[in-house]
């Protein structure tokens, strides 16, 4: 007999159950991936917002002390507080996340993880200190 | 688009660098502790002075570039995800991607035209 003489021509539906747009609110480690995968709006905002830093110090004195007035604005405030935490959110998963993307090799062992993730958060600690220090310099 | 996928990836990677080691300080400074007068802010001419530089110019352009770029990669898998829109591919990647170049050339004329 031919293997497949007898199957029927219909392909039998798969059976996929319907997931909600909402699945991410079910549980809570559902919840937190998502919150950190949103993240990434504070993220393009801040980078939106400097941009207008930046074009404001362009345009003159003037204009740069508009921007600084803007910033006190109290509903700008709030947004970029929000926003704030979320770059922090951002900020301590990426470190915690370092060492699953990343595995250091020296003389052939394996960095342990804490080892890449002090290695992440020295190097925040030293970026924010050289930051403050330029600002300041001014 | 296959092509691109490593590519992407990279920036995605770069960017999120970018923003968690520089983002929250300059963050606080621009957001809280000038406008707050909780640290003195820096003078305009010692900005304009400093953005002079090459180097800082290029400095800023990564610093917003990247993480767009960041952005666009994530955001359009968290589309996906979250609304379970994947039919939609060809729309959000132009979005996304697009917004982020568009972004980014902007950056590039501003920090060239600084006076």
């Amino acid at each position: 007999m031919t293997p497949g003489l007898n199957s029927t021509p219909y392909h039998p539906r798969w059976y996929r159950r319907r997931v909600s747009v909402w699945w991410w609110l079910e549980s809570r480690p559902y919840t937190l991936f998502v919150t950190r995968e949103l993240t990434s709006l504070a993220v393009a905002y801040f980078a939106i917002l400097f941009l207008w830093k930046l074009d404001a110090l362009s345009a003159g004195p003037e204009s740069y002390a508009r921007f600084l007035e803007w910033m006190r604005n109290p509903a700008l405030a709030a947004v970029n507080a929000l926003a704030l935490l979320m770059v922090l959110l951002h900020a301590v998963t990426w470190f915690n996340l370092a060492p699953r993307a990343l595995a250091v090799r020296l003389s052939g062992k394996r960095l342990p993880d804490w080892a890449i993730r002090a290695a992440n958060y020295g190097a925040w600690a030293v970026a924010t200190s050289l930051i403050v220090w330029f600002a300041e310099r001014g | 688009m296959h092509k691109l996928t490593p590519l992407l990836w990279g920036l995605f990677s770069a960017g999120g660098t970018v923003a968690a080691l520089l983002f929250p300080a300059h963050m606080f400074l621009t957001v809280a502790a000038y406008p707050y007068g909780w640290l003195r802010p820096p003078s305009y001419g010692y900005l304009i002075h400093a953005l002079h530089s090459p180097w800082v110019r290029v400095y800023f352009l990564g610093f917003i570039s990247l993480p767009l770029f960041h952005w666009a990669h994530r955001f359009r898998y968290t589309l996906y995800d979250g609304l379970q829109i994947k039919h939609l591919t060809l729309l959000i990647v132009t979005v996304c991607y697009g917004s982020a170049i568009a972004g980014s050339a902007f950056a590039a004329y501003v920090l060239w035209s600084l006076p």
